[in-house]
């Protein structure tokens, strides 16, 4: 019988570690904003059907990075607890917090047991208040710890290049169409540090509108709707004076925008 | 639902033991319900009173509730139960939504209501029943459409108008007259509230619109826009207009003779 390999904890842990973000990084990424009414969740996502980001609650939205079935299961789980506490208690006793400590207890668990291999997932739990200053979005990494984020955040394959792009430009009290077009050049960004463009059809987008009447406040922006936004960004982006540095970026979301709407036009 | 009875089936309704049976329980009853379609949707409505044996329990008891966003469901019956069962209802229609990313088919709710109605036959048989109403816009045929239960959880779809709840045969027999095919969505819900007029005069155990209190029927329509209540302001100009007739005409418009 041979001896197993002695291997160090912290070794087992880095490669557990490594291999959880090799996996992550394979996705595309996705940024959540907060803007002057809610928060929007934009991504590239060239499916309809599978979607990366859906309502939990009437105030909490989900974002994910990663391997589908992965997220996709923990997204379930995350409606089935949302649903049964507020059954149980009251719809205002669901919070983002409450969840994103489910989570955090899900993956933490799965990440260090020896028996499972890692999620390949970063989730964004995001819950929008009746102010600004009630927004809360919280990222969580893979191996289950919790961050409280402000303003925006990106997770997936390039999320270290696109948050620095972000934290510098974003500003609090934006639009839904400056947010949105903001994200898009975020996004846009290659890690070698070009540009390529990205189809309105490919855009996955989604906010957490507090100004919507009904109580859930989750709504996906799709089709004309889309369009329209991208198209007022094209026309607002003319007189912004942005840093020299994104003046050649601006142009060229503006583009998207507007070529994207056109074709949306025309096709009706 | 399913994770619901693994985990605390202790909440779900008819899942609890009952103490041995010493006459009947008194708990509050709630009474008439109406709905009747138009082209373009549905409207849903009911009065405000719940009974305690002869006694009112609740003057301002609310018993028509949305389901989702294209469906609502109103509740005769007992009261406690019925609040719970459209609790668990909505919250299932919800929950189907968020997880599968698409909503039921209208049949689809009406048939889970179904099941839901006759998992409670137990506690009906000792006198614990609930009745509900449901109605909804079929997004799918584009047209309102109205379910009426038995106790015993029997689904019967209605063409044009339907009522549940002690005070209905008066309802169904004032809507009989009144109601036609190609009414308004304002002469719909109209109809609705001279129908629960007629079953406030005739069923002691229907409220009537209460002007001293300013409390009048809710009224709900369902049209391709989603489910709308109407504002109190709405329902009591609907139903103070019903009222000023009646002091001239105490039994309401009359149906031509032949």
């Amino acid at each position: 019988m041979s001896t197993p390999f002695y291997v160090s904890p912290q070794q087992a842990m880095a490669d557990r570690a490594e291999y959880a973000r090799k996996g992550i990084a394979r996705g595309r990424s996705l940024v959540v904003l907060q803007y002057a009414d809610g928060i929007v969740f934009v991504g590239e996502n060239p499916s309809r059907a599978l979607h990366k980001f859906s309502e939990i609650y009437d105030r909490i939205g989900f974002a994910a990075a990663g391997k589908y079935n992965e997220y996709e299961n923990l997204r379930i789980g995350g409606v089935r607890y949302a649903d049964l506490r507020g059954y149980t208690y009251d719809r205002d006793d669901v919070t983002a917090r409450g969840l994103a400590n489910v989570y955090a207890q899900t993956l933490g668990t799965i990440f260090s047991s020896a028996a499972e291999k890692p999620y390949e997932v970063e989730l964004v739990v995001a819950e929008v208040g009746s102010e600004p200053e009630g927004d809360q979005i919280y990222r969580l990494p893979h191996d289950g710890s919790i961050v409280d984020e402000h303003g925006s955040v990106a997770v997936g394959g390039n999320s270290e290049q696109i948050s620095s792009f972000l934290d510098q430009r974003h500003r609090d009290g934006m639009t839904l169409a400056e947010a949105l077009k903001l994200a898009v050049q975020a996004l846009s960004r290659e890690p070698g540090g070009g540009e390529r463009e990205i189809p309105a059809e490919r855009l996955e987008v989604a906010v957490l509108d507090r100004t919507r009447p009904q109580q859930r406040k989750f709504k996906r922006i799709v089709g004309r709707q889309l369009a329209r936004l991208l198209e007022t960004e094209s026309a607002a982006s003319t007189p912004t004076d942005a840093p020299s540095d994104a003046e050649d970026s601006d142009s060229s979301g503006a583009d998207t925008g507007s070529a994207s709407g056109s074709t949306e036009e025309t096709g009706k | 639902m399913d994770f619901l009875s693994d985990q605390s089936p202790e909440m779900l309704p008819g899942n609890r033991s009952l103490p041995p049976l010493q006459g009947a329980i008194e708990a509050p009853h709630g009474t008439t319900i109406v709905a009747a379609s138009f082209p373009g949707g549905v409207v849903l409505a009911g009065d405000r009173r719940a009974t305690m044996g002869n006694m009112i329990a609740q003057r301002d008891i609310e018993k028509v509730f949305p389901a989702d966003e294209y469906s609502a469901v109103g509740i005769a019956g007992t009261a406690g139960l019925a609040v719970e069962m459209v609790k668990l209802f909505q919250l299932e229609l919800e929950h189907f939504e968020k997880v599968e990313g698409a909503q039921l088919s209208l049949e689809g709710k009406a048939n889970r209501l179904s099941t839901m109605i006759r998992s409670n036959l137990a506690m009906a048989m000792q006198g614990l029943a609930v009745v509900p109403l449901f109605a909804g816009y079929d997004i799918d045929r584009d047209k309102g459409r109205i379910f009426s239960y038995d106790v015993t959880g029997g689904r019967s779809e209605e063409t044009g108008y339907a009522a549940t709840g002690s005070g209905s045969i008066f309802a169904r027999g004032s809507m009989k007259k009144l109601y036609r095919e190609d009414l308004t969505q304002e002469q719909a819900l109209t109809l609705v509230v001279q129908a629960l007029y007629d079953a406030a005069d005739d069923d002691s155990a229907t409220g009537g619109p209460d002007v001293a209190r300013r409390i009048y029927p809710i009224v709900t329509v369902i049209t391709d826009e989603g489910f709308r209540r109407l504002t109190d302001q709405e329902s009591s100009e609907i139903a103070r207009s019903i009222l000023e007739r009646r002091l001239e005409q105490p039994d309401g418009p009359r149906a031509a003779l032949l």
